[in-house]
């Protein structure tokens, strides 16, 4: 098996290999590592991505609008994670993106991922019926199940969640109760001894 | 008193960082500290009458166990080469995480020995080889085995039986990636399980010529007598191999350089010295003089440093001896004041050494900083503008901005990695080809054409928008807001020069591993002895701290 580290030193020298700037090639090492660490399989896209990335001529998107049409080829997954990463902030407001065209779109996952920490919300990736949630690059949430990942995905949104809770009021009051039974009801003593107790606090 | 840290602009230069001694900060000191009540056994020793086969020995406290397993081979001498690119070594090492199994043996024997070839799994840890000092070790079998002690004027000239070359953790060859150990207190240091394995691979040293010389000769045999066995240690080829580890490693080398430097800063504010503590600084310095008087090389560049440090710390005996008062207030900065005024950089930084040496409660805690969280500070603040970017590259490199990159001499080298070996390798780029295939560690040069870009570009634009034209610089665009927290993240030299002496990079890294006596045998690769003088495992219970200026030789 190879170790986490020999992901990353090996995927960014193809990188450099292939012509990506150094500042480039280090950070698709790390995302390769991401994704091999969340049990995608990074070595694999990456390898079949540059096996064709001379042939195919990916179009490179540097400055990402709300809405980004490809116009010959689909979008370089890299360039455009990188340019996403950098330009997470000015994104956020927007609620969301959508591309169309974007080579190997696993290849992205990991800048998103590394985006949704930045931010700190989650973020949404869909493409045709596939979903995949972004946990503040804790982990990645998928209903993919397939082993094979798409050359290209056609229809991409990308949704930047709110921070909200996935309950209701009733469901948190309920199980807030229940952990008040492990609280102790004071006697007047211990109450009239507690920090503060006695004193005004207008001094 | 406050005293400031130190300049990272005189400290962070090259010439200072190879003038870098051993500390009580170091590596090996802090893992024979924090292993002193492990329990240390040597738990399978299969070797034939000539020394080959299979030992294990571990540390176990609790539930916890690290096991190095040695595979000691016969080789040919005209294999035996300490070079990287060698496939054959005397012996070979790796430490195990528990207690192998019959089967991990047997899977490791066909691995480890093959070193770079062979893989590990994630059960491994660190992974070495080493060779015999042939010479040393045919003497001192054939002494034993003779019943008598060897000679000890030859066992000073070398000072250890095996010498390593390499030593992998962290992921190479399979072993097991930081993350699934970084968080075990008893690791909580830089290279801590690589120094476990170097300390067990000299005993394993002293236990082998004992055995092969009780084979050779079971009735007169003797065994090397502990005292003689205490006096060795473990010697160590290192090459270009571990210059780059600190220019790719920003944040860890802050954190080893500060926390040096916070060691000083607060020796420095210390008013009133207690007279033990001033004995035991004093005693250390006079002992050490036995460490440079023996330390043997016959490097010119060496000896020329070596004679002056000699010179410099006579010179500050003397000093300390007759014309300083220790009763004074702030007693240190005063020290420090006359060494930065009247030696040389080599000998500042060995007393810099020395004066930790009382101060266990300052450098303890300060042991725990030194490893560092580098994901954390990876992501570039794309938000910032180039008018905050180029004010911190002005602040943070003003000696590296002066340098002019159109001359040939300052840019006449590039670092390479060799297609045969995988090693990083320097290179003229005037007379070799390759250049187009050169490493990102020309730090300097790439900052100064950031800033110049800088220069040309608006300044409210912001760094996301400024990268999209500028990818190329990328990496120091990373590394100018890594020093922006981290002022002693960076060597503040030029690393292409014509004039570089690369073994300056490899002393600094392995003079915080707590090497001794640094033999240059080129401008690029060079000797070094680990652990001569420390405790053997049996004593590690109670052992003297200060061991390291106590050794014979």
């Amino acid at each position: 098996m190879k170790s986490l580290s020999e992901i990353e030193t090996t995927s960014k020298r193809a990188s450099r290999a292939v012509g990506f700037s150094w500042g480039i090639a280090e950070e698709v090492g790390k995302c390769i590592r991401l994704l091999e660490l969340f049990g995608f399989p990074g070595i694999k896209n990456l390898n079949q991505y540059y096996q064709n990335k001379n042939k195919e001529n990916f179009e490179n998107l540097k400055l990402i609008n709300q809405n980004n049409k490809s116009n010959k080829s689909a979008f370089c997954p890299i360039i455009l994670g990188v340019s996403f990463l950098d330009q997470i902030k000015t994104l956020e407001p927007l609620k969301k993106c959508t591309f169309q065209g974007i080579a190997y779109p696993l290849l992205l996952l990991p800048f998103l991922s590394r985006s949704s920490e930045i931010i700190g919300k989650k973020i949404l990736f869909k493409f045709d019926e596939n979903e995949f949630l972004l946990n503040f690059n804790v982990n990645i949430y998928s209903n993919f199940l397939k082993k094979e990942f798409p050359l290209i995905a056609k229809n991409v949104e990308v949704i930047f969640l709110e921070n909200k809770d996935t309950f209701n009021d009733i469901e948190w009051k309920n199980l807030y109760k229940l952990s008040e039974d492990t609280f102790v009801e004071e006697s007047d003593s211990l109450k009239q001894g507690a920090a503060g107790a006695g004193l005004t606090d207008n001094d | 008193m406050n005293i400031e840290l130190r300049d990272p602009n005189i400290i962070m230069k090259l010439s200072r960082l190879g003038s870098f001694h051993q500390s009580k900060l170091s590596f090996l000191r802090s893992f024979l500290k924090e292993f002193k009540d492990w329990d240390y056994n040597r738990d399978l020793f299969d070797l034939d009458d000539n020394g080959f086969g299979v030992a294990v020995y571990s540390f176990k406290k609790k539930e916890r166990v690290y096991s190095l397993i040695c595979f000691a081979n016969k080789i040919n001498d005209d294999e035996r080469s300490d070079r990287v690119i060698a496939t054959k070594w005397d012996a070979a090492f790796t430490l195990h995480d528990g207690v192998p199994s019959k089967q991990d043996i047997e899977r490791l024997k066909n691995e480890v020995p093959k070193q770079e070839i062979g893989r590990l799994s994630y059960k491994e840890l660190t992974l070495s080889r080493a060779n015999k000092s042939v010479r040393v070790f045919n003497h001192v079998i054939e002494s034993l085995s003779n019943g008598t002690q060897p000679n000890l004027n030859l066992l000073d000239r070398v000072g250890y039986l095996y010498r390593t070359t390499a030593v992998y953790g962290s992921g190479k060859f399979g072993l097991a990636d930081r993350f699934r150990i970084k968080n075990r207190d008893e690791i909580n240091g830089p290279f801590r399980l690589e120094m476990m394995l170097v300390y067990l691979v000299r005993q394993f040293t002293f236990d082998q010529v004992n055995h092969v010389a009780k084979y050779r000769n079971p009735k007169k045999a003797v065994k090397l007598d502990p005292k003689i066995c205490k006096n060795l240690g473990i010697g160590n080829s290192t090459g270009l191999g571990m210059a780059p580890f600190i220019v790719n490693h920003p944040t860890l080398l802050n954190n080893w350089i500060l926390c040096r430097e916070t060691a000083l800063k607060k020796i420095r504010e210390i008013k009133k010295v207690e007279t033990q503590d001033s004995d035991l600084f004093k005693n250390c310095v006079r002992n050490s003089i036995k460490n440079i008087t023996s330390w043997n090389t016959e490097s010119d560049f060496q000896l020329r440093k070596i004679k002056s440090l000699l010179e410099d710390v006579r010179k500050f005996l003397d000093f300390i001896d007759n014309k300083f008062n220790f009763e004074i207030d702030y007693p240190f900065n005063e020290i420090y004041f006359w060494l930065e005024k009247e030696t040389c950089e080599e000998c500042i930084e060995y007393i810099v050494s020395i004066m930790m040496e009382p101060y266990g409660k300052i450098i303890e805690p300060l042991v725990k900083e030194m490893s560092s969280d580098e994901e954390k500070y990876f992501n570039i603040p794309t938000n910032r503008t180039v008018e905050e970017l180029r004010t911190i590259i002005k602040k943070k490199y003003p000696n590296v901005l002066t340098i002019n990159f159109d001359k040939k001499e300052n840019y006449k080298k590039f670092w390479f990695i060799s297609k045969n070996k995988e090693e990083p390798r320097l290179a003229d780029r005037f007379k070799e080809q390759g250049a187009d295939l050169e490493q990102p560690l020309a730090i300097a040069r790439d900052v100064k054409k950031l800033y110049d870009k800088l220069l040309e570009s608006k300044n409210s634009l912001t760094i996301d928008k400024f990268l999209i034209e500028n990818s190329d610089l990328r990496h120091v665009v990373r590394r100018a807001f890594i020093i922006e927290k981290f002022p002693y993240s960076e060597i503040q030299d030029n690393t292409i020069s014509e004039n570089i002496i690369p073994i300056d990079m490899l002393r600094l890294k392995l003079s915080f591993f707590g090497a001794l006596k640094f033999d240059p045998r080129s401008d690029k690769w060079l000797r070094i002895n680990m652990f001569q003088g420390a405790p053997l495992p049996n004593e590690l219970k109670d052992y003297d701290e200060q061991w390291v200026y106590k050794s014979h030789s």
